[in-house]
């Protein structure tokens, strides 16, 4: 029997370590939550591990899915072993070439993380609806339910599909099973290589298009032979479930984990029976083992072989016995007579008289939970005498009543079961350190082993949520953690935040990260915690990490020390093992990282065992201390009701009445959500202050605005409102505020960076400094308060064609949850500046798309008219697409009013329907104008009952000039939706196209995009991208009618106002193209306006505005807006790990590409300076 | 024809010029264009200790920040890459070097902890440095610490050095010692094979437009050969240590200077890196033609011939040398 490794992974790597030992070409591209497979299988690859033939299979990023599964099509009909991983949007983009690969009866298997196919709205969680929309495709499908499953059918289907020629989607549920840490038995190469006939993969090959022997597939087919060849292929689909089933079979006798096409669990005298796939049917098994050992004759059919569905095979795994079965989906089919699963069983019932009753429901849409009290809540259900039939389990139905009733109260954790619950932020490290827990447990003691973790959708600040299970027995409980034995909050600030003793067990560990020590911590406390503490005889630990961490030199990851404090005080292994076991953990880890690393680490462990301390706690309550509400008591009933309950991470509780049908919701809500984050803010120093408003400018937050008033409106200020004059001539007599909003900041410092004023004294203090936000908070919070109140400027009195003006504009793009320090959004939120009153904004899936609109709250804001942004998301990959049909919308729309004006003028008169007809909208005054006559229209139009007056009201907001934008990221402009906007660039549209160009795939973790310039590390580019960044500006250049721009804000924020006016003002279609700094790059935040400068001087990012206008006035076009590279792209990339990291991994081809890189920057120089330097002509 | 060879901690060299701690050697190829243009032996640029922790720290630093924040991005980098942080590519040059050079390679070490002189000076020898030049980089800005602390870390790093490595070690000095004559007699004591003079420390610069401290390196000029030429004429003769003059040696005349001072070897960097290695064989035709046309048979014969001891003029390198600049200065000026 060949060894085979115990190792604890997530389903994601199971599924890539099967795939990358079976394929000779892998062709990916990233999607939540299936990006992992591809990484790991491009890392290993480009490690020189080989697969099961000794070679080392070729992993090709495509540009998207479509992408990826024509070159996958491609390799299969030329007879190599290919695979592809993806979910959700990346599976719909690759159902056509499905099809084409099934009917040519092809051998592959697709690795699928299952996850919801956006709707009403994204959602990057887990369900069926994917893989079930391909249910029509003639793929075999294939389901796991757990990480050891993954790794077991990922082999058993590769060898079915060999055999059958049928392809196989091979899935399993998006995070929940595929970002799942499990303790598994790794299948070993001579356990893959028994499983796959090589007699079966020269076969495949041998039906590989070759000159040698050349065929012709893909023909065109006529209504005489079509049909019948679709029905040829019966035999193929009739034999599958057999041939998978022996499959299953030799597995079994290889491996000893024996799975059946149905897989049947519970009494084998059972009346009611859950039929069910995923990672839902192992919380139904450990329901049913719950109810069994209560006397109840229930049982659950797992399916595992979902397509072909094999109706014989179905109703020979049921009991006899069975008098009622109800197939759960974790899909949605709105308007079907049931969903899939259901509507398959009922079919053969129907087809076989079987005499058991069937209903259906639907449950675990996006990754909701499926717990064992749904799962009972449904065998409950089943037990009445009129079971509800197309039911839901896990919501509140409100509105049509589907949803059963679930008694929270079950719970069936095992009591010989560590469980533990640890709330962090992202960037502490809690998350890491808990991957580490789990394999050091799970690797070092017998028990198994279990972790998940859960995130909230900010990019800074997140909350984290870590649960860990450990145990004697197998773990069947892929669901969170219900009742906890240990809880570790590692955050202070989430006392006051969240309500997290409830699921604790009496008894259970109680550890806290406190500034307050032991003696002084349960004064702290609010009087809710002090009274759950004391009610379920928690024993209670602190300790004060991060001093601990910043004696050490951690910084803020407090991950080492945590890890230790749970270590220590959890039982889960003899304290001094554990220790041990953590530095082996560390060494292991942070070893190649270097000595210093492993160093730091120990020492923090080492420091931890001294700061930690138990609370002897009195008997009583005796805080003074309330949990503050969610939200302040001002906010809108919307936001009380619905927004507050999701901020409070009780969102699951809202029922469906609550919640918009149609995914509409309002925006302007991120000003509620006080996350106060930040650890030091800004504080403002007017006698050095400059008002040059570059502050504002760079914040990534508008968290830091400035604004210019009347004196007389300064009454009443708060005590520490500072206001100075204002300078300008242009507004004489007024005031001018710098203010930051302390709760909302982030404290990444981009605004004390772009800060030109230092004190001539003391330089290193500025007109803007940090300072530690706590005892500032509550007046600065007041401060804000005052300061929004304060009016707005009259937008009529300034040419905002400066970076100052441009800033004592209203932001409309407030509070996001963008990483702090983040690159793109201080363009957004200067668009939403300058033109958000009347702009409509289609926003490409990627980092904008979610700090844009991932609920609970909304950036996207409105001004005291109720006038801002409005903002949609499409898809990925039709962004460009998606924004031209605004555009067409208002053109058609403005015709149809100027139409109706044009044919009424007896109505509204001349002088109104001229004024409406010709306005000038090039001015703030202009646009003002004409909305006062829109209003006038609207007016005289209210009491004509005619139906062109009906007509004309509900379009005549079209004659107000509309700003339509085009926003998304590089991996959108570059690749995924290039054809896209290469079409809508071409079309002579208005439209204004953002590119926030971070030069990675930002939002998915890093992935390399045709922005990636050479020599940058990435995913995908592991070894340094080899070739050069694409020149998209060039391109779109090419066509000599589009207004083309490429700024970037920290080396010219001058210029990038100036390509943003010209934009909009170009009367055709219009391109920006922003550097933006980015998390991703492994920069200092803090310096990403330097990188920005550095990039601009090394010449890697040239400055430039190509303007068609000036080609018609006689003029060159193009314009430079920075000077020759003057210093070498060496000083500016090597203080980026992007590019460091590779002088660290392979010093050589760093050089190389370094050397190459160097290259490209100085000929795309030279080609521009002379572009630029052409003698134009004017066109005729 | 003139013999060139000098004897420097126990090595035998063909030539004094040997080019001293800079990015001259940074590659092999650079070490072996080093080599082949006549550089007797190479002093290595310097492995910073706390230079290679504040960059494993920074890269460990900027590859997890931002991971397990965000459901989408968990990372942000490939997490198979190996990173190969540490001495370990400064142990490679030494490797590489030897094998490509027959000239000896003198390796130089700033370190900051005790374990971390010891653990690297026992790799670089392993490695196969033929010498190490202990670069005590020290700036003392504490109030609190007084001379007699800053020396004892100067003896204690050679002491902990010599304990662990058999190659030969050499201290490299600051020039500001309350008794440098003292400090060079214990170190000699203590087992110094080489007396390094001197450090010249990195000097920034202050940019009145910006209000900033201004990272700026300026090359060392002729004038700059005074100060270490007194003080190794001063030593010549009294201590066991080679002595080698560093800062300033930009000329073959240069280069007498130093022998005749007492010199070993004369370190060169700024010239070369001014106008490029081919100035070695420059210099050392230079050497040759000079000696010759002095009638110099050796090296050994000029070294220390105007040191202290040997010169005609003692007093010159004590106080008289500025009472003898006074009066010239009076004699032509005054009336």
């Amino acid at each position: 029997m060949p060894e085979r490794r115990i190792v604890t992974i997530d389903g994601n790597e199971a599924a890539a370590h099967i795939a990358h030992k079976t394929n000779e070409v892998i062709a990916i591209y990233p999607i939540t939550p299936s990006s992992n497979m591809g990484e790991w299988a491009d890392a290993w690859s480009a490690q020189g591990r080989k697969n099961i033939w000794g070679t080392v299979p070729l992993v090709v990023e495509m540009q998207s899915e479509g992408g990826a599964a024509g070159a996958v099509h491609g390799a299969l009909q030329t007879g190599s072993l290919t695979t592809t991983f993806t979910a959700s949007q990346g599976l719909l983009l690759m159902i056509p070439n499905m099809f084409k690969i099934a009917g040519e009866l092809t051998s592959t298997v697709f690795h699928v993380s299952a996850r919801t196919v956006a709707t009403h709205a994204l959602s990057i969680y887990g369900d069926h609806s994917d893989v079930m929309a391909c249910r029509s495709t003639g793929w075999g499908m294939l389901c796991s339910n757990s990480v050891q499953e993954v790794m077991d059918l990922a082999l058993i289907a590769q060898a079915a599909t060999l055999e059958a020629r049928v392809p196989f989607i091979h899935f399993f549920d998006g995070f929940r099973t595929s970002h799942e840490l499990n303790k598994i038995e790794e299948l070993a190469d001579e356990d893959i290589r028994a499983m796959i006939d090589d007699n079966l993969v020269m076969a495949h090959r041998a039906r590989g298009l070759t000159p040698e022997k050349p065929v012709v597939r893909g023909t065109a087919q006529n209504p005489d032979v079509f049909f019948q060849t679709r029905e040829a292929s019966n035999p193929y689909y009739l034999a599958t479930p057999g041939i998978v089933q022996a499959q299953m079979d030799k597995f079994a006798q290889l491996v000893g984990r024996q799975y059946h096409l149905f897989d049947y669990y519970g009494a084998p005298d059972a009346e009611r029976v859950i039929v069910v796939m995923g990672s839902a049917a192992e919380v139904a098994q450990a329901t049913v083992d719950h109810l069994l050992a209560q006397g109840e004759k229930v049982g659950v059919l797992k399916v595992r072989l979902y397509r072909p569905f094999s109706v014989q095979h179905f109703i020979d795994a049921l009991p006899s016995t069975v008098k009622i079965v109800a197939t759960l989906d974790r899909t949605k089919e709105p308007g079907a007579a049931g969903e899939p699963l259901y509507q398959d069983v009922a079919t053969a019932v129907v087809e076989t008289g079987a005499a058991f009753r069937v209903i259906g429901g639907r449950y675990g849409l996006a990754g909701k939970e499926f717990t064992p009290a749904m799962c009972k809540a449904v065998f409950d259900n089943m037990a009445q005498a009129k079971p509800k039939n197309h039911f839901t389990v896990g919501i509140v139905d409100d509105v049509t009543h589907t949803s059963l009733d679930v008694d929270p109260s079950f719970n069936i954790e095992p009591a010989n079961m560590v469980r533990a619950l640890f709330y962090g932020l992202g960037a502490d490290g809690t998350v890491g350190a808990n991957h580490n827990s789990i394999r050091i447990i799970g690797t070092e003691t017998p028990n198994s082993a279990q972790g998940f973790f859960v995130y909230d959708s900010k990019k800074s600040g997140s909350t984290t949520t870590s649960h860990l299970r450990f145990g004697p027995e197998a773990i069947h409980a892929p669901y969170l953690i219900q009742s906890a034995n240990f809880i570790a909050i590692h955050q202070w600030v989430f006392v006051e935040r969240y309500n997290v003793l409830p699921i604790a067990e009496k008894n259970a560990v109680f550890l806290l990260n406190s500034p307050y020590g032991p003696d002084e911590v349960w004064d702290q406390l609010p009087r809710s915690m002090q009274q759950q503490i004391i009610d379920k005889d928690l024993r209670f630990f602190v300790i004060d990490a991060y001093k601990v961490a910043r004696d050490t030199g951690m910084g803020v990851r407090i991950n080492t020390i945590m890890q230790t404090a749970f270590f220590a005080i959890s039982g889960v292994l003899p304290r001094d093992e554990a220790i041990d076991k953590i530095k082996e953990s560390i060494r292991k880890t942070y070893g190649r990282r270097g000595e210093a690393v492993v160093q730091q680490n120990f020492a923090a462990v080492d420091h931890t065992l001294s700061h930690l301390y138990e609370v002897h706690y009195p008997r009583q309550v005796t805080s003074q201390i309330e949990r503050p509400p969610t939200v302040d008591a001002s906010a809108p009933e919307f936001v009380q009701d619905v927004t507050a309950p999701i901020m409070a991470g009780l969102g699951e509780l809202l029922p469906a009445s609550m919640l918009p049908a149609d995914g509409t919701w309002p925006s302007a809500t991120t000003q509620w959500e006080k996350r106060n984050i930040a650890l030091e803010i800004p504080v403002w120093d007017e006698s050095i202050c400059i008002q040059c408003g570059k502050c504002a400018f760079v914040c990534p937050h508008a968290a830091i605005r400035t604004k210019v008033y009347p004196a007389e409106a300064l009454t009443d200020a708060p005590a520490t409102f500072k206001a100075m004059d204002y300078k300008g001539r242009e507004l004489p007599g007024m005031k001018y505020t710098v203010q930051v909003a302390p709760e909302d900041c982030t404290g990444c410092a981009l605004c004390v960076e772009a800060c030109p004023a230092k004190n001539k004294s003391e330089p290193r203090f500025k007109a803007l400094n940090m300072a530690p936000q706590p005892p500032l908070r509550f007046a600065e919070r007041d401060n804000f308060a005052y300061f929004i109140a304060l009016p707005e400027l009259d937008r009529t009195l300034i040419q905002p064609n400066n970076v100052k003006n441009s800033q004592m504009l209203q932001p409309l793009f407030e509070f996001s949850g963008a990483c702090s320090g983040c690159g793109e959004t201080p363009y957004v939120k200067l668009v939403s500046q300058l033109f958000g009153d009347r702009a409509i904004i289609a926003n490409a899936t990627g980092c904008s798309s979610i700090y844009g609109a991932n609920l609970p709250t909304t950036p996207w804001s409105v001004n005291k008219e109720g006038r801002g942004p409005a903002w949609s998301n499409s898809l990925f990959e039709d962004n460009a697409e998606f924004g031209l049909g605004f555009r067409l919308t208002l053109d058609k729309q403005s015709e149809f009013a100027a139409e109706l004006v044009q044919g009424h003028r007896d109505v509204l008169g001349d002088e109104l329907a001229d004024a409406l007809l010709n306005a000038e909208q090039a001015t703030e005054r202009g646009i003002m104008e004409q909305r006062a006559r829109v209003a006038a229209v609207k007016e005289r139009l209210a009491n004509v009952g005619e139906p062109w007056a009906r007509q004309l009201t509900t379009v005549v907001d079209s004659l107000i000039k509309r700003s339509v934008w085009i926003i998304g990221g590089d991996g959108w402009a570059y690749d995924i939706g290039y054809g896209g906007l290469d079409h809508v660039l071409a079309s002579g549209r208005k439209v204004n196209v953002l590119v926030l160009d971070t030069q990675v795939y930002s939002n998915t973790g890093g992935q390399s995009s045709k922005a990636t310039p050479r020599a940058a590390v990435a995913r995908f580019a592991a070894a340094g991208k080899p070739l050069p960044k694409k020149d998209l500006g060039a391109i779109a250049m090419s066509y000599g009618s589009i207004y083309v721009a490429q700024v970037a804000m920290g080396a010219s924020d001058a210029q990038t106002v100036r390509a943003f006016l010209e934009a909009e003002a170009y009367p055709g279609p219009s391109l920006i193209i922003a550097y933006s700094h980015c998390i991703a790059h492994g920069i200092n935040m803090t310096k990403g306006l330097d990188q920005q400068k550095l990039a601009v001087d090394s010449g890697a990012w040239p400055l430039y505005r190509f303007n068609p206008l000036l080609a018609e006035q006689g003029r060159n076009p193009l314009t430079l807006d920075s000077k020759a590279p003057k210093i070498p792209l060496r000083d500016y990339i090597y203080n980026e790990t992007r590019y460091s990291a590779l002088v660290r991994s392979d010093e050589e081809r760093a050089e190389m590409l370094l050397g190459l890189a160097q290259a490209d920057v100085e000929k795309r120089w030279r080609q521009y300076e002379q572009l630029a330097t052409i003698p134009s002509t004017p066109e005729k | 024809m003139v013999d060139l060879t000098t004897t420097y901690m126990g090595l035998t060299l063909k030539n004094p010029i040997v080019p001293s701690a800079s990015p001259l050697s940074k590659s092999v190829s650079d070490i072996v264009r080093l080599a082949e243009n006549g550089a007797a032996a190479v002093t290595m640029y310097s492995l910073f200790e706390e230079q290679i922790d504040m960059e494993a720290l920074a890269q460990h630093h900027f590859l997890e920040q931002g991971s397990y924040s965000y459901a989408e991005a968990l990372t942000y980098f490939p997490q198979t890459i190996e990173y190969n942080r540490g001495p370990e590519e400064y142990l490679d040059l030494i490797r590489q070097a030897k094998a490509a050079v027959d000239i000896p390679i003198i390796a130089s070490l700033n370190g900051v902890t005790p374990g971390g002189w010891i653990g690297y000076a026992r790799m670089m020898e392993q490695a196969g440095a033929d010498a190490i030049e202990c670069n005590v980089y020290l700036i003392p800005t504490r109030l609190d610490q007084d001379a007699a602390a800053i020396e004892n870390i100067y003896l204690e790093v050679l002491k902990a050095v010599k304990a662990t490595v058999k190659v030969p070690v050499a201290m490299k000095l600051s020039p500001f010692f309350s008794s440098l004559p003292n400090m060079a007699y214990r170190l000699d004591r203590a087992g110094a094979d080489a007396l390094v003079l001197f450090n010249r420390f990195y000097q920034p610069d202050l940019d009145i437009e910006e209000l900033t401290v201004a990272p700026n390196l300026i090359l060392s000029q002729s004038t700059e050969l005074r100060l270490p030429l007194r003080w190794i004429a001063i030593l010549y003769g009294h201590i066991k240590a080679s002595l080698a003059l560093t800062t300033g040696v930009h000329t073959a005349e240069d280069i007498v200077k130093a022998i005749m001072a007492g010199a070993d070897v004369a370190n060169v960097a700024s010239v070369l890196l001014a106008q490029g290695v081919e100035k070695i064989p420059e210099l050392l035709s230079g050497l040759q033609h000079w000696m010759e046309m002095h009638e110099y048979e050796s090296v050994s014969q000029m070294k220390g011939a105007l040191s202290q001891r040997s010169c005609p003029e003692p007093a010159a390198f004590e106080r008289a040398n500025y009472m003898k600049v006074l009066r010239s200065w009076s004699q032509t000026f005054l009336p």
